[in-house]
């Protein structure tokens, strides 16, 4: 068998379901990300083969029109926070298709543990724009309703959510419920320790939680090499005893084809699956950041050649199942999105002090009344000096 | 103001004078007792940790739970302290209502980002969406011959971030009923249990009740000057008090069960009668909880006082060894010396 049929077969036997006893099977020394498409957008040789289902050309142009969606939010919001509408933005362009991908490989009753870069991936969600960026914006933390939209608030410090993806997930199990949380990780939050001790307990309780890396090569000027010297980090998945798998993260494809094998193995009881999205962030870590400082412009390059967005687009044209009438629609759909998207975050967002006090505790304590007490009266002396100026 | 006058842990009583009162039970078995109701009243209650099932955890707290509800309810976890309270945030979200040990104090320190960052702060950074029922047990303190890293008092940590309720009963009554209300509480709890009470005793029934999380008990009423204590240093207060009697001095002894939410209006209302307030922990005393009561009662007492506020706590270094802890723990004469010190202003 030659190094490449024995990955192949390795990936094959993955798709098909492993044994937890076996993870080691899964991935080779050198073990390259699988794909279905190549850089150009055909069918890659010895490829993936994902679900007939998944192939079918009203899905897939559904999934480009995510994949386009996912670019325009990430465009509109680039625009925003140039302009001082948001406070920050983390942008995920060159990653549409890991952030496509996690969000239409979720069922509505699964949960999604997102991280502050991964805003496109709760539009995609469903999430209306203006709550999907409160955070981001500066007007609250978290704008959306978690238990509704089944997604955790986006987490910032990196790798703490990882743990609360445990414990939905074996809630989920004590109850009998066919549910699965999808946990979205970046390369730099291998290193943390939530990370470890996340990854251990869902193997030890054989939970139903997906672990999804998106590796983009950078921890903001940090690349991968000074934050892991292994393989992949898909191989840290052996020592845990849980499959893991390596995928293009730029062919959303393959990414929904192992992300959908992970999540229904999870669902039908067999516990845990760690996947490395191998992709690349085009921009800086956020807008407050220079990555000409620790990078050069040809290696930006080479990945614009693999852009997640075209590639896609490529195999829809050569199948025919794209034309130019289509790609029109799409992008006055997108248009539309991002109009409204503008006028949202652009409006009036103000929330007032009085909610401070109002969920530190379920009761504000007695301190806090006091503290309350004593803003309003600041704020009531703040608006009788601005009436008093705007008299004189 | 909320005066109950529970008695503190005695001695138990002998066979003879007893026949009427109920058989004396510790504060170990008065928590394990909490616990087990606990989780038969409410389904969603799970307990987990190092060494809580099977075991019963290393000082038998949770002894009996996983047989009694089955390892579903009660189960051990691998290794990991934050992964066992991020765990334990996760199943909130889900519905449930997680009690997790920490096996000693200075072995939860791995769970502080998780409970600064997490279970403090959700139910705020969701405008109330995600409320955090998690009860975070502690076992602290000293005075127990623990080598390093088994005897810290790290309440001050916690009771400085905003969003977390702070307990730490001193009786085998308020170890039963606060824990029962910390796992009630729609709010995130750390109970910080005096490890060296753990088997202390009194004539008991449970279950025991009180008033709401959040009020202190006056254990001791006095005129002259209120020792404000917690924990483990509430017996150590009342024996210094039954000591200062022979001098002449009337001791008040406040026993404050919750440092968050704070009682200021028992301290205020003892105080402000006494005229002289002394706290005393067994923590290092600079940037203490101590501190932040001294503060509180020059704020609010400062035109009752007859002499500053003093403070009897541990010495700012870092927990001794077991042959020289008792130097670092107040004692019943550096109590009796601040006493002197204040009486005499």
């Amino acid at each position: 068998m030659t190094l490449l049929e024995h990955r192949i077969s390795t990936v094959e036997s993955a798709l098909a379901g492993v044994s937890v006893g076996d993870p080691g099977d899964l991935l080779w020394w050198d073990s390259a990300p699988s794909r279905y498409l190549d850089e150009h957008g055909a069918p890659a040789e010895g490829g993936l083969r994902p679900p007939a289902a998944l192939l079918e050309p009203g899905r897939l142009i559904d999934v480009y029109r995510a994949l386009c969606l996912s670019r325009a939010f990430d465009t509109e919001a680039t625009a925003l926070v140039m302009q001082g509408h948001l406070a920050v933005y983390p942008s995920s362009r060159g990653q549409e298709a890991c952030q496509v991908g996690a969000a239409l490989a979720l069922r509505a009753e699964d949960w999604l543990l997102p991280t502050y870069r991964d805003t496109a991936a709760l539009a995609i969600r469903g999430i209306e724009p203006a709550e999907a960026l409160t955070l981001l914006r500066g007007s609250w933390h978290c704008g959306y309703d978690p238990k509704q939209w089944r997604t955790a608030p986006q987490c910032t410090p990196l790798a703490t959510q990882a743990p609360h993806a445990v414990g939905l997930a074996l809630g989920a199990k004590l109850a009998g419920d066919p549910v699965v949380t999808l946990c979205l990780l970046g390369d730099g939050a291998t290193s943390e320790g939530d990370f470890h001790e996340a990854c251990n307990s869902a193997a030890v309780y054989q939970v139903p939680a997906v672990f999804f890396i998106q590796n983009n090569q950078y921890a903001i000027s940090v690349p991968l090499a000074k934050q892991t010297h292994a393989i992949s980090l898909a191989h840290k998945a052996i020592g845990y005893g849980m499959p893991g798998v390596r995928v293009d993260g730029n062919d959303v494809i393959a990414v929904l084809t192992v992300l959908g094998e992970a999540m229904e193995r999870a669902r039908q009881g067999g516990g845990p699956t760690l996947i490395e999205a191998v992709t690349y962030r085009i921009r800086p870590h956020t807008n407050a950041d220079d990555a000409t400082r620790y990078r050069d412009s040809a290696e930006v390059d080479h990945w614009l050649l693999r852009d997640p967005v075209q590639r896609l687009a490529g195999y829809l044209k050569a199948s025919g199942a794209l034309d130019e009438a289509l790609e029109a629609e799409i992008a006055a759909d997108c248009e539309k999105y991002t109009t409204a998207m503008r006028a949202d975050l652009t409006g009036p967002s103000e929330v007032g002090f009085d909610e401070l006090f109002e969920h530190v505790y379920a009761a504000p304590t007695t301190q806090l009344r006091e503290q309350h007490a004593a803003l309003a009266a600041e704020a009531e002396a703040i608006e009788e000096q601005r009436r008093e100026g705007e008299a004189r | 103001m909320s005066a109950a006058t529970v008695a503190p842990a005695s001695p138990s009583p002998s066979p003879t004078t007893a026949s009427a009162d109920p058989p004396p039970v510790t504060m170990a078995a008065a928590l394990n007792t909490a616990l087990r109701d606990a989780m038969a009243a409410d389904e969603k209650v799970l307990v987990f940790g190092e060494d809580v099932a099977t075991l019963g955890g290393v000082f038998r707290i949770t002894q009996g739970l996983a047989a009694q509800f089955g390892d579903r309810r009660c189960f051990d976890t691998p290794l990991a302290e934050a992964g066992i309270l991020g765990t334990a945030v996760g199943l909130a979200m889900y519905g449930y209502r997680p009690v997790v040990e920490m096996q000693f104090d200075a072995f939860a320190y791995p769970a502080f980002e998780q409970l600064v960052s997490h279970v403090a702060k959700l139910r705020n950074r969701t405008r109330g969406a995600l409320p955090m029922p998690i009860v975070i047990r502690i076992p602290y303190g000293g005075g127990i011959g623990g080598v390093e890293h088994h005897s810290d008092s790290s309440e001050a940590y916690v009771a400085h971030t905003p969003g977390i309720h702070v307990l730490t009963p001193a009786t085998v009554e308020d170890g039963y009923w606060l824990l029962r209300s910390a796992i009630a509480s729609p709010d995130p709890v750390v109970v910080f249990e005096p490890k060296r009470l753990y088997w202390t005793k009194a004539a008991v029934r449970l279950p025991s009740t009180g008033g709401p999380i959040g009020q202190a008990a006056v254990r001791r009423p006095g005129r002259d000057l209120t020792l404000i204590a917690y924990g483990q240093t509430v017996p150590l207060a009342l024996e210094t008090a039954e000591a200062a009697a022979a001098h002449g001095w009337d001791l008040e002894v406040l026993d404050l069960r919750s440092l968050v939410p704070f009682d200021d209006a028992t301290v205020q209302a003892s105080v402000q009668r006494t005229g002289r307030a002394i706290v005393v922990h067994e923590a290092a005393g600079f940037a203490g909880f101590g501190a932040e009561i001294a503060a509180r009662v020059a704020e609010r007492c400062f035109f009752h006082l007859e002499a500053p506020v003093l403070r009897v706590t541990g010495l700012d270094i870092p927990y001794p060894p077991p042959k020289l802890e008792h130097w670092y723990l107040p004692s019943v004469d550096r109590i009796l010396d601040a006493v002197e010190r204040s009486m005499a202003a």
